[in-house]
């Protein structure tokens, strides 16, 4: 408020504390009346957003894939952005919804990581620990009402044992062996379902055609979706980020589906 | 849908704080045991979250919670709630009793009287006098000890079955006879099964926890998945 009175050089109050000229009293701690206007830098609503992330458990390992458009709205504003994040060897994280946010998270992210080499300790962030970590953030963000519009997916391997989180922006957050978020959690997590219960002992190579085939499928169907997309895989062998993939796509029926003009 | 993927550029999608995963808790007190029980589905909307997630808690070797509502809130009260669980223990050198936790839950809630957590608690255990206790709460910390409660998505259709099978209510000449712990386990199924049947937000499987002074013992069983 200091500042706000210089900038409108407003006449001085009758006595400490008081009114201005023409103003009302206001009683101690209780001011109902002036709202402080300068705090108001929320995201009340998403701009650059992602789309969908996908995520799978398989035999010794994880994978998880998000494609690279950043929409403005319908408008596919950005075409070669990367939403999946290596932490560090064993964990990675995708992100969709907003890419703002997205991109300040994970300067943090990168800053802390870069702490904990510093300290040299053989510590660092696991899966788990960063699953933990984001879902305090986004809760706390969402109930200061100043969230962090975001769908995160952490997948990574800690003691062996496959890892897979999703953490939403009001601090919804659940561990699966399946996870996507956005609209391939109607198109692409079904058929995840249906086959890692025909399969449950997927290994590596059944889940990364797995998931290619649903990016494809996402491809066709989500509007705001892109035929360029990376995936990562994280085993023993450490965290490693695929592509970008430019999957072959063909569109030769599409003249047939009419009627939905 | 339309405003996520509509045509007119970004819209403003008005933020909301909340949501609601569903999930059904209930609990049984006996004359020396307690029984908790929840489901393990997590929605939101028409969409499954996961068909794994347990919405009881083990608090102690003589408490359990049972949680559901905003999911969110449900992860941050019971961080929260074995936070302050250790500091009782480490400031007193023993554990918190069933009475005290519900005692302290209340006040936890009623704590964020005006900006809630949307949570249904229900807690079920042993009290210091040896005997199954149950304790159920509005989100708001309003709170008493009962024989029985349901609570969450499908509590309208479990809390008229007890009434009627633990409570003996609306019977006539109806032989009042003390609830053994295998009826109440096996009516906590029934009651479930039945629920499953009619509420979208119930399903995929429930978790049993009984509480007897030896300690908590956990059975699951599967409902249906659809």
């Amino acid at each position: 408020m200091e500042a706000f009175d210089s900038v409108h050089a407003r006449p001085a109050p009758f006595w400490r504390n008081g009114p201005q000229p023409g103003g009302l009293y206001n009683f101690s701690n209780n001011s109902t009346t002036s709202r402080n206007t300068s705090e108001s830098q929320r995201s009340a609503y998403p701009v650059v957003t992602g789309t969908s992330v996908l995520g799978l458990k398989f035999n010794g390992g994880v994978i998880i894939a998000a494609d690279m458009l950043g929409s403005y709205g319908s408008l596919a504003r950005f075409r070669n952005i990367s939403r999946l994040n290596r932490v560090n060897d064993s964990t990675v994280i995708g992100c969709g919804g907003d890419y703002a946010d997205y991109q300040f998270l994970k300067s943090v992210i990168e800053q802390r990581v870069i702490d904990e080499e510093c300290l040299d300790d053989g510590f660092g962030f696991t899966p788990k620990s960063m699953f933990s970590w984001l879902t305090r953030v986004l809760y706390n963000r969402r109930s200061k009402f100043n969230p962090l519009w975001n769908v995160y997916v952490v997948a990574g391997l800690q003691d062996e044992e496959p890892f897979l989180g999703y953490i939403d922006k009001i601090g919804v957050a659940y561990e699966s062996p399946s996870i996507s978020s956005g609209f391939g959690s109607h198109i692409a997590l079904p058929i995840l379902r249906e086959e890692m219960e025909k399969n449950p002992n997927m290994n590596e190579k059944d889940a990364t055609e797995l998931i290619q085939r649903c990016m494809k499928l996402l491809y066709y169907r989500d509007a705001r979706s892109l035929n360029k997309y990376q995936y990562a895989v994280i085993t023993k062998a450490g965290a490693k980020i695929h592509g970008p993939i430019v999957p072959e796509s063909n569109w030769e029926i599409a003249h047939l589906i009419q009627g939905y003009e | 849908m339309k405003e996520l993927y509509g045509q007119n550029g970004p819209k403003q999608a008005h933020f909301s704080p909340y949501a609601f995963n569903g999930g059904t808790v209930l609990a049984v007190a006996g004359e020396d045991f307690a029984v908790v029980a929840s489901d393990t589905r997590l929605s939101e909307g028409f969409s499954i979250h996961s068909r794994e997630a347990p919405k009881t808690y083990k608090l102690s070797e003589k408490t359990v919670l049972g949680s559901c509502g905003f999911h969110g809130d449900v992860l941050t009260l019971t961080k929260v709630i074995g936070a302050r669980l250790k500091m009782y223990e480490h400031s007193h050198n023993k554990k918190m009793s069933t009475t005290s936790i519900a005692a302290m839950l209340s006040t936890m809630l009623y704590y964020k009287r005006f900006f809630p957590y949307y949570v249904y608690n229900i807690i079920g255990g042993i009290d210091d006098e040896g005997k199954g206790c149950v304790f159920s709460f509005d989100p708001v910390g309003s709170y008493e000890r009962e024989a029985y409660r349901a609570g969450g998505s499908a509590s309208s259709m479990l809390q008229p079955l007890l009434d009627n099978q633990i409570g003996f209510k609306n019977q006539e000449g109806v032989a009042v006879v003390p609830l053994s712990k295998e009826k109440a386990v096996n009516l906590v199924k029934d009651v479930f099964i039945s629920a499953a049947e009619r509420d979208i937000y119930t399903g995929d499987a429930i978790i049993v926890k009984v509480i007897t002074k030896d300690g908590v013992t956990s059975e699951q069983f599967p409902l249906r998945k659809d």
